[in-house]
C-alpha cells in the first residue's frame, strides 16, 4: 500500500499512534509525531511510498518527532528528534520539525549502515550509470542534483551514496531533496510543476524546503546503478560550462575523507573506494546555467552508452 | 518467548531458541540488543553456532554492520594500546590494562563483538602526575568538564578526569584503583599490580590475573551508578567464567581472592545475576564461600527487584511501571558505596539541580 491511500486523518492517528511504517530505498523507517506538519511533510513529499502496518512487521530505524515537555509548548517551542529514545541533536525551534525529520534520517543511515560505504554525495543515473556528486556545501550540489532529477535523470540520493560492499553497485534512497536559499526560488522557476514544501527559514543552513522525488525514482528505488563517473560541481555566476577531467587519486582521497564511515570499515573501505575509482571517470565541473549543465550531462550519459553498446 | 527483559540474554545463552521468533520480536530484539551494545557480540555467537540463518533477511545487515564495527574497534583499541605504551615506556611501571582493552589484547572470549567507548588504564597513583603529562605530550587532554566535574574527579575519584586524543578522538580513563578512596571496600590495587600478567604478543603492557580481571569486572559493574552496558558487562562476565572456570583450583581461587580484596559482596552479585541472565555454571563450593557475603534476607529480594530491571537493556521495550525506579535506586546505590553520606548528599543535590542549568563547559 502506498501512503498517498491512508486519509490525512489516518496518517496523523498513526503517526500519533503507533507510527508510520515507510520503505525509502534499502531501510524501512517507523515515524512517529503528534505534530501536524509532519504528516503533513509526509503526506506531500512520501505520498509515493510504500507502508505497511507498523504492528509486526520489522523496521530498520524508529524514529520520533516531537516537542519536548509541557513548559516548553509556550516558551520558545521546540522540537526533538529521537532514535529509538536517544536524541542525537539538540532540540531546533518548532518550525525546523520536517527537516529535523530529514536529517535525523539523514543521520540514522550515516552511523549505522556499514554494509554500505556510504559516502556524503548527490547521485543520479542515467543509462544504467550513476553520476556521484560530491561537493562541498554550498557548490550548488544539491540544486544540480535536482535540476538533473527533473531532467530525465533517475535520483538516486541527494546527500547519501551508498555504495554497496559486495557488489560495488550503488542503491537508490531517493527522499525528498534538500533545497537552501537561492535554489529554492531557482528550481521553482527552473520546473515550475515541481512540489516544493513551504520553505523554514532561519535553520543552521539558511532557509530550507523539499523537493519531492520523481514518482519514476521512487518506483524503481530498489534498483541499483553502475558507478559511472565522479564529478565536482561548483556553481558560478557567469560561468561558462567546462568539464575538466581530475586526478583519481586525489578523488579518491576527498571521498575517504567525505565517506561517513570510511574509517569504519578498515581495509575494505580501502578495497570499496579503489573499486568504486577504477570504475568511474572524474571531473571537475563548472557552470552557471542549468539546462547547459544538464545537456552536458546528457551527452556524457551518451557517450557512456555507446562505450557501453 | 521470553519476558521482554530477557530477550536480549536469551538469544545469547541460547541461539536456537531464536528460530522462533516473529518478524515483530526480531525488531524488538535488534533495538535492545542495539542499546544494550550487545548486538555485534550476538553475531558473533551465531557465527560461532553456525547458526546465522536463523537472522531474517530484513534484520541481518544490522547485525553485520556492527560486527563490521566491532572488529575495525579491535584494530583501533590494539593500536592504542600500543600508543598508550609507546607514550609511556620511560616510566618504572607497565600499564595495566583492563576490562574490555584487556579482553581484546589477551584474545579472551570477552572480546568477541565487544564494543568500546573507551580505555580503561590502572597505573600506580604515586605516578599519576608523571602518567598524565606524558600521556598530554602524546595528544590526550581532559575533555572538557565543568569545574565541579573536575573536582569530584580529581578529590574523590579513583580515576582522572578522561582523556581525549586531539587526533583520534579515542578516549582513555587512567585509573590509579579500581574504586575510590571514598569507597565502603577498599581493594588494594598494589596486591591486584603484584598478580598481574604479561600479554602474549603486546610488550610492555599487563591486564589483570584471571580471578583479579573477573572481581573487578564485577566490582565495576556494581559500583557503576549508570549502568548503560549493564548487561554487556554481564555477558563479558559470563564469557569469562566460562572461560576461565577450565582449572581445576579456578573457584576456590576466585572466592579466597575475593574475600583477601574485600570483594566478596560485588562478586557474590556478579553470579547471581550471570547465572538469571545467562545460565552461567558457577561451581556450588563458591556458594558456601560467599554466603557470609550475602545481604541480608530481606535485603536480597530488594536487590533483585532492582538489578533485574537495571541490568536488562535500557530501552522502553525491556521496561515496567518500575524500571526508572530500579535504574534510580542503582544509581544511589552506586554512589552510597562510593562515598559516605556527608559527601553522597551535597553531590547528588549538586547532580540533580546544579548540573542541568550549568552551560555546555565545551561552549563556554
Amino acid at each position: 500500500m502506498k501512503l498517498m491511500q491512508l486519509s490525512p486523518a489516518a496518517l496523523r492517528r498513526q503517526l500519533a499512534g503507533s507510527g508510520v511504517w515507510l520503505r525509502t530505498g534499502p531501510f524501512s523507517v517507523r515515524v512517529r509525531s503528534r505534530l501536524p506538519q509532519v504528516a503533513q511533510g509526509l503526506a506531500d513529499l512520501y505520498g509515493q511510498f510504500e507502508t505497511r502496518s507498523p504492528i509486526e512487521a520489522f523496521a530498520d530505524f524508529h524514529v520520533e518527532i516531537n516537542p519536548p515537555g509541557l513548559l516548553r509548548r509556550w516558551l520558545r517551542p521546540q522540537v526533538n528528534f529521537s532514535f529509538d529514545g536517544e536524541r542525537p541533536f539538540k532540540p531546533l525551534p518548532l518550525d525546523q520539525a520536517y527537516p529535523m525529520l530529514e536529517w535525523g534520517l539523514n543521520w540514522c543511515v550515516a552511523m549505522h549502515a556499514h554494509h554500505y560505504l556510504v559516502i556524503h554525495a548527490g547521485v543520479v543515473e542515467k543509462n544504467g550509470f550513476a553520476a556521484i556528486l560530491p561537493a562541498p556545501p554550498g557548490s550548488g550540489k544539491s540544486t544540480l542534483t535536482a535540476a538533473l532529477a527533473l531532467s530525465g535523470w533517475r535520483l538516486l540520493s541527494d546527500e547519501l551514496t551508498l555504495i554497496d560492499r559486495a557488489t560495488g553497485l550503488i542503491h537508490p534512497l531517493p527522499r525528498p531533496v534538500s533545497l537552501k536559499n537561492a535554489s529554492i526560488p531557482l528550481i521553482q522557476s527552473f520546473a515550475p510543476d515541481a512540489f516544493l514544501t513551504r520553505a523554514v527559514h532561519d535553520t543552521a543552513k539558511g532557509s530550507v524546503a523539499h523537493l519531492r522525488p520523481p514518482r519514476d525514482s521512487v518506483r524503481r528505488q530498489h534498483e541499483p546503478a553502475r558507478p559511472g563517473w565522479v564529478i565536482f560541481p561548483k556553481w558560478q555566476a557567469g560561468a561558462a560550462t567546462t568539464l575538466t577531467p581530475r586526478s583519481r587519486a586525489e578523488t579518491f582521497l576527498y571521498l575517504a575523507q567525505n565517506a561517513f564511515n570510511y574509517s569504519h570499515l578498515g581495509a575494505d573501505g580501502f578495497r570499496v573506494g579503489t573499486a568504486l575509482i577504477d570504475a568511474v571517470d572524474c571531473y571537475d565541473f563548472t557552470y552557471s546555467r542549468l539546462d547547459e549543465a544538464i545537456a552536458r550531462f546528457d551527452r556524457l550519459a551518451e557517450e557512456r552508452h555507446v562505450d557501453a553498446a | 518467548m521470553s519476558t521482554p527483559r530477557e530477550l536480549v540474554s536469551r538469544a545469547l545463552r541460547a541461539p536456537d531458541s531464536l528460530a522462533r521468533l516473529s518478524l515483530g520480536d526480531w525488531d524488538v530484539l535488534v533495538r535492545q540488543a542495539r542499546r544494550a551494545g550487545l548486538l555485534a557480540r550476538l553475531h558473533a555467537v551465531l557465527v560461532d553456532q553456525g547458526r546465522l540463518d536463523v537472522i531474517p533477511a530484513a534484520a541481518r545487515w544490522h547485525f553485520e554492520a556492527a560486527a563490521t564495527l566491532a572488529a575495525r574497534q579491535q584494530i583501533a583499541v590494539r593500536w592504542e594500546v600500543e600508543k598508550i605504551r609507546d607514550a609511556l615506556v620511560g616510566l618504572p611501571f607497565s600499564p595495566i590494562v583492563l576490562k574490555g582493552g584487556a579482553y581484546v589484547i589477551a584474545d579472551l572470549p570477552a572480546a568477541a563483538g565487544r564494543l568500546f567507548n573507551d580505555l580503561d588504564i590502572l597505573v600506580p597513583r604515586a605516578q599519576l602526575p608523571a602518567v598524565e603529562a606524558a600521556l598530554m605530550l602524546a595528544g590526550w587532554h581532559p575533555a572538557p568538564l565543568s569545574a565541579y566535574d573536575q573536582r569530584y574527579y580529581r578529590r574523590w575519584m579513583h580515576e582522572i578526569p578522561p582523556l581525549q586524543h586531539v587526533k583520534r578522538a579515542s578516549v582513555i580513563d587512567v585509573h590509579h584503583a579500581i574504586l575510590p578512596d571514598t569507597a565502603r571496600h577498599h581493594p588494594d590495587s598494589a596486591k591486584l599490580a603484584a598478580a598481574s600478567v604479561a600479554v602474549a604478543g603486546v610488550d610492555g603492557v599487563r591486564v589483570l590475573a584471571p580471578v583479579d580481571m573477573i572481581l573487578h569486572s564485577a566490582t565495576h559493574l556494581f559500583h557503576d551508578g549508570e549502568l548503560p552496558h549493564g548487561l554487556r558487562d554481564l555477558s563479558d562476565l559470563d564469557r569469562l567464567l566460562r572461560h576461565f572456570a577450565d582449572g581445576t583450583d579456578f573457584w576456590p581461587r576466585l572466592a579466597a581472592r575475593a574475600i583477601e580484596l574485600d570483594l566478596a559482596r560485588p562478586l557474590f552479585y556478579a553470579l547471581r545475576y550471570v547465572r538469571h541472565f545467562f545460565a552461567t555454571p558457577v561451581a556450588a563450593e563458591v556458594d558456601a564461600a560467599l554466603a557470609p557475603a550475602a545481604p541480608s534476607g530481606a535485603q536480597l529480594p530488594l536487590m533483585d527487584a532492582i538489578f533485574l530491571r537495571a541490568l536488562a537493556p535500557d530501552h522502553a521495550t525491556a521496561a515496567d511501571a518500575f524500571t526508572a525506579l530500579a535504574r534510580h535506586a542503582a544509581f544511589v546505590r552506586a554512589h552510597w558505596l562510593r562515598m559516605p553520606p556527608r559527601l553522597l548528599l551535597p553531590h547528588l543535590f549538586h547532580k540533580a539541580f546544579i548540573t542541568p542549568f550549568e552551560r555546555d563547559p565545551s561552549t563556554a
